[in-house]
């Protein structure tokens, strides 16, 4: 075979166009010219030396929420209590999460004009941070989806209770409630809602076949956001059921987590001493993501501990 | 100019008018035909209303999208014009409640007007919390109605509720103070109508008012319990609007001084909207005898008081955040000031703060196309001052992956304009079919009366 073409030429045309990107070159430290003593850089990713590792595991830990809440401690799990860890040393980025999770919950494609207006719809996204300066530049990655907090602040502000609390600590979305006032997602801290701005599903017939029959797909006006797959929790529940034995850990995967090469996220109960994700909550490197506002979520992340001399790297308390 | 009567001792209403006098110059702008200026008012302000109208309609039927909105802005022009209406609406109750209970006689001649005022400008705010939902025709699931869903009910926790509980009694409170103000009135309008169509409406609406003594007696009565009923909407109504921030976990909203300062706020804006009103239909309905500097100066006054008051939450905010040693506040502060979008902090400033300064001078009161002109800048500020709470709280908070912009769209614009036609055709008309002062309470000021 033979293939033949044209010469190519690059010119300039003088033109520019926007780039549509979800992740942007941003930093923890917020604008230099905004920066107040204290307050240079978000807390939000930890990281920490190995050297400093190895002198102290809990190197590199903020302080977290303290103080008396006002919330009474009525809301006891006292069965299942579905969480979340993510090793962010193991994360390399790749989005492998992020793309199953759009195949399995059908997160609808927005397309290039929505995602340049900040619009784009991933229920888990890959938060990507520089640390450093010039050529010495660290990238961090964080995956982050629903925290599903058992404070929420998206709860209390929804007027049609189109968002609660499951007895397992799922904070669960009904689409079928929501007005579409985006309270929630404006009271969310971590910013993981996702509102339908426009029908974005068609009558297609070819495409509707990729869809999971498993997940209802929204229509506009309402929210959504990560589920934890709650249809696979519910299928490995009744396939538990059903077989008439307990659920073991490790039944439910959730489509990040079985789609994840480096197996840095862990899904399970949290209430299951035994389970792989007890385990990791005890790990020294744990970390929770804005855990000072006493939103007390359930999505927990292991420090970044990096291969180096030197010693902790200096993060201001909250 | 007769402006230059400002004292205490001067009359409320100049000319040395008869009681006749009275009645037929204020009832006349509604019997005659309108003239040029108003059909020339009248037509902008319907054209503006209709380019809203296609606006919304073109929104509702292709998504919020069609907004500049984004995951993470998801509040811009829609809960800014909410909460700039509602504010509008207040300097009217506290004309025509509070100050009404405090015996200020000045407010007579202003009261009707400033009171339609809020009636117009609660039901400009109305629409924006129904048209900001995804699904509004779903809005009736705000109601706490009976309804077949099981134990499905509305969120009492959801300052989105006590939103919907404060502005409707709010709007009915107001419809009701204003409308009994008007029966008497209404009858005058009655006795003096040829045309049988017009006696027959007017005089449904006036309910048999046929102004004997025992009749006056129960009205002022009712008059001064719905007065008694209205002044604390004047509070409790913008305290309750500032919750759906306060409650928020967002850094900027988070905050304990937004419902006196939201009050203080409303009344501001509302006073300002008032006399730019005022000044231009003292004019065009010929009202300059009955709307004087006794009813301007004290507005400006208030004005100016209300703006100082502003000023203080705008500084004290400030303090808070950085005293408070909590990062995300002090950068929510900074990021006002100083971030992407501090053009319309200091437009805030400038027009909320540092231009209503003007208004301690006695000179710039008394020159009332200088005072038109700070109310208007007072109106714009106090737009953007809702919009730098909204917009720029929300725009950067926690986490700096979901920081992001927000720009308005041509349907948000002219959202926001179609709102204003909304306001001015109503204004328009009620100037056409009320009467604009009260004429029952306004003989009871002349000065043949003292």
């Amino acid at each position: 075979m033979h293939y033949d073409r044209d010469s190519v030429e690059v010119e300039r045309t003088g033109r520019h166009v926007r780039l549509a990107r979800t992740q942007k070159y941003q930093s923890l430290d917020v604008p230099a010219e905004q920066q107040l003593p204290g307050g240079r850089r978000r807390p939000n990713v930890e990281q920490t030396t190995l050297a400093a590792y190895q002198n102290d595991p809990k190197a590199g830990h903020h302080l977290h929420f303290e103080g008396e809440t006002l919330w009474p401690d009525d809301h006891r799990y006292t069965g299942h209590h579905w969480g979340l860890i993510i090793d962010l040393n193991k994360c390399t980025g790749c989005s492998a999460c992020a793309v199953s999770c759009q195949a399995e919950n059908n997160v609808p494609v927005v397309g290039r004009d929505e995602v340049r207006r900040s619009s784009e719809m991933h229920w888990l996204r890959i938060d990507r941070y520089y640390t450093g300066e010039g050529a010495d530049v660290d990238v961090l990655y964080q995956p982050m989806m629903c925290h599903q907090c058992d404070n929420a602040p998206c709860e209390t502000v929804c007027p049609v209770i189109a968002t609660a609390h499951s007895d397992e600590g799922l904070n669960q979305q009904v689409y079928n409630r929501c007005v579409g006032t985006r309270y929630c997602a404006n009271n969310c801290p971590y910013k993981v809602r996702r509102f339908n701005w426009f029908n974005y599903a068609h009558p297609d017939k070819v495409q509707n076949l990729a869809m999971n029959p498993d997940v209802t797909v929204r229509t506009r006006g309402v929210m959504e956001k990560c589920s934890f797959c709650v249809q696979l929790i519910q299928s490995a529940k009744l396939e538990a059921k059903r077989r008439g034995v307990e659920l073991a850990d490790g039944d439910i995967q959730t489509a990040c987590q079985q789609s994840c090469p480096s197996k840095a996220i862990v899904f399970g109960d949290l209430n299951d001493p035994k389970s792989a994700i007890a385990k990791a909550t005890e790990s020294p490197r744990c970390f929770q993501v804005l855990a000072e506002l006493n939103v007390r979520p359930t999505v927990g992340y292991l420090r970044v501990v990096r291969n180096r001399e030197g010693g902790e790297e200096h993060n201001h308390h909250v | 100019m007769s402006e230059a009567t400002m004292t205490e001792s001067a009359p409320l209403v100049l000319g040395n008018k008869t009681l006749g006098a009275v009645t037929r110059e204020i009832c006349e702008p509604m019997e005659r035909k309108p003239n040029s200026l108003w059909w020339a008012a009248f037509c902008v302000s319907s054209t503006m209303l209709l380019a809203g109208t296609i606006a919304v309609t073109y929104q509702v039927a292709t998504g919020i999208g069609t907004w500049g909105l984004n995951r993470t802005v998801g509040w811009a022009f829609d809960i800014t014009n909410f909460v700039f209406w509602i504010g509008i609406g207040h300097a009217g109750t506290l004309i025509s409640a509070i100050l009404f209970l405090f015996r200020q006689k000045w407010l007579t001649a202003v009261n009707r007007s400033a009171e339609a005022m809020t009636i117009f400008a609660v039901m400009c705010a109305g629409t924006f919390p129904l048209i900001h939902m995804g699904r509004p025709w779903l809005a009736y699931w705000m109601f706490p109605y009976p309804n077949t869903r099981g134990s499905l009910w509305i969120n009492f926790r959801s300052p989105l509720v006590w939103d919907f509980f404060a502005i409707s009694t709010y709007f009915l409170i107001s419809l009701t103070f204003w409308y009994v103000g008007l029966v008497p009135d209404l009858a005058t309008a009655r006795d003096r109508a040829r045309h049988p169509l017009r006696k027959r409406v007017l005089g449904f609406f006036s309910l048999g008012w046929v102004g004997s003594f025992k009749t006056w007696h129960r009205y002022e009565l009712v008059y001064l319990l719905l007065a008694g009923l209205a002044a604390p909407l004047v509070v409790s109504v913008h305290t309750i609007v500032s919750f759906d921030f306060a409650t928020g976990v967002i850094p900027g909203w988070h905050t304990t001084i937004l419902p006196p300062y939201f009050v203080a706020g409303a009344i501001f804006s509302g006073l300002a909207m008032v006399l730019s009103l005022l000044l231009i239909a003292r004019k065009v309905a010929h009202l300059e005898d009955y709307i004087t500097m006794r009813q301007i100066d004290p507005m400006a006054k208030l004005m100016l008081t209300t703006g100082l008051i502003v000023g203080f939450a705008y500084a004290t905010e400030v303090f808070m955040a950085l005293y408070s040693g909590n990062p995300y506040e002090q950068f929510a502060s900074i990021n006002r000031a100083m971030g992407p979008m501090a053009w319309a902090y200091w437009t805030m400033v400038t027009c909320n703060v540092v231009i209503p300064q003007l208004l301690w001078f006695k000179a710039v009161r008394s020159n009332l196309i200088l005072l038109f002109i700070i109310t208007i800048f007072v109106n714009i500020g106090m737009w953007f001052e809702r919009f730098v709470i909204i917009v720029i709280s929300l725009h950067r908070d926690f986490l700096p992956s979901s920081w992001a912009s927000y720009t308005p769209t041509v349907i948000e614009v002219a959202t926001l304009i179609g709102s204003f036609g909304l306001f001015f055709t109503c204004f328009l008309i009620f100037c056409r079919l009320l009467p604009m002062i009260s004429i029952g309470e306004i003989k009871g000021v002349l000065r043949t009366h003292d």
